[in-house]
């Protein structure tokens, strides 16, 4: 790993300030450490935001689920309240990496890196989320642009994520059985106003299924899903699994996940 | 250089260290504790688990500036006055290693399983120790070495 400065900010401010040039945030460090390992990231300084107790913690109201964007992966998985108010999204946690990862790993990380088979980018589509940055408000819908970027500009920091609080929701992964990133993983959740279906692990970047959306709304039921035809065009075809396959595994994981809300 | 200000096995230890410095790396060279193995260095391998205020985390994948102020416990830790952990007791008794490259690791992790939840079933075990990999032993000796320190922990 090429050397670097290592900076701490006590507030979002401070670290916007000192993400300048070559400079990136520093959160649970889960990828973007072994990526600077593995050189295929460098920078100048990297700004840990650990510090900054404002980006850590859970809150909950009737509408919607607010994490901050330094909440480990673990204190969501255990988070009586994240267990009440959206159980799957304490399972989706639960599910990442191994302990050790989680214990580290952080949320507004996980988005704000955007890896194609992450999980937490599906939950946060498919449960409308709000990403809350140190500039803006940005809807989910817009914020994961492709594979590894988002609509994250040069020192804008998240915050916090807001979901909002479904009627009922679950998570399916089929999980590579080393890594534990989703071959493929589906977020169904039945909002208030909506159906929303969220995809990862299966193309180069997570994506809403208007396939899956449609049926699921006019029938909140597992079996419309074997009609539905999913087409493998664009989706990712590696020693994993073909896209074919993926595109299969898509349906399965679909059901699994409507069975279960 | 950074400064940084951390406890590593109860022993209060000021440094300055060059910014990019890894944690395995600095209790290896720097410290000679290196009862923490480096397996694969890419997180993955887990041999390099230690605990940092009081979670289990892979040094291989941790910046010694990021533990400032905080609270460091390795394999070298576990033992008191010349007594073994009864995690590292039951390992022992179970057999619960070949080689012995990734029981640190193992041991380290087991041991934040139990202070977390303190009966695991044996399905919670072998989740847990996904972060851990042994090439040797085949998981039984060490999950029954987990379950028997469980017993009496």
């Amino acid at each position: 790993m090429k050397n670097f400065n290592f900076k701490s900010a006590t507030n979002s401010k401070e670290a916007s300030k000192l993400a300048s040039g070559r400079a990136t945030f520093l959160a649970g460090g889960m990828s973007l450490l072994p990526a600077m390992k593995l050189r295929l990231a460098a920078y100048t300084d990297l700004i840990n935001i650990k510090k900054i107790k404002t980006l850590s913690g859970i809150k909950v109201s009737s509408k919607s689920l607010r994490i901050g964007a330094t909440t480990t992966h673990s204190l969501v998985s255990n988070s009586k309240e994240v267990g009440k108010s959206i159980p799957s999204l304490a399972v989706l946690a639960d599910g990442i990496g191994d302990p050790q990862v989680r214990n580290r790993g952080t949320i507004g990380g996980s988005i704000a890196n955007n890896d194609p088979a992450a999980d937490y980018p599906s939950a946060c589509l498919a449960l409308n989320a709000t990403i809350h940055t140190s500039k803006r408000k940005i809807s989910a819908d817009k914020f994961f642009k492709g594979m590894f970027e988002t609509d994250l500009k040069k020192g804008e920091l998240i915050e916090s994520v807001e979901f909002e609080i479904p009627e009922k929701s679950a998570y399916a992964k089929y999980p590579n059985p080393a890594s534990r990133y989703a071959v493929v993983g589906v977020y169904v959740a039945k909002l208030k106003n909506e159906v929303r279906v969220a995809v990862t692990g299966a193309a180069s970047c997570v994506f809403r299924s208007k396939e899956l959306e449609a049926s699921l709304s006019n029938n909140f039921s597992a079996s419309v899903i074997d009609s539905i035809n999913i087409s493998a065009k664009g989706l990712n075809s590696d020693i994993h699994a073909s896209a074919e396959y993926r595109a299969h595994i898509i349906k399965v994981m679909a059901k699994k996940a409507v069975s279960s809300c | 250089m950074v400064a940084v200000n951390i406890t590593i096995n109860g022993k209060k230890i000021s440094k300055d260290i060059q910014d990019n410095t890894l944690l395995s790396d600095f209790l290896r060279e720097n410290l000679s504790l290196t009862g923490t193995h480096i397996g694969c260095d890419t997180s993955q391998c887990g041999a390099c688990t230690i605990h940092l205020n009081g979670n289990s985390v892979k040094s291989c994948t941790t910046l010694v500036a990021d533990c400032e102020g905080g609270e460091i416990t390795t394999i070298e830790g576990l033992s008191k006055n010349g007594k073994m952990h009864q995690m590292q007791e039951s390992f022992k008794k179970h057999h619960g290693l070949q080689c012995g490259f990734c029981t640190p690791g193992m041991v380290m992790s087991a041991i934040d399983l139990l202070e977390k939840k303190k009966n695991p079933s044996e399905q919670e075990i072998r989740d847990w120790l996904e972060g851990n990999i042994c090439r040797c032993t085949g998981y039984q000796g060490i999950v029954a070495a987990v379950k028997d320190a469980a017993s009496k922990m």
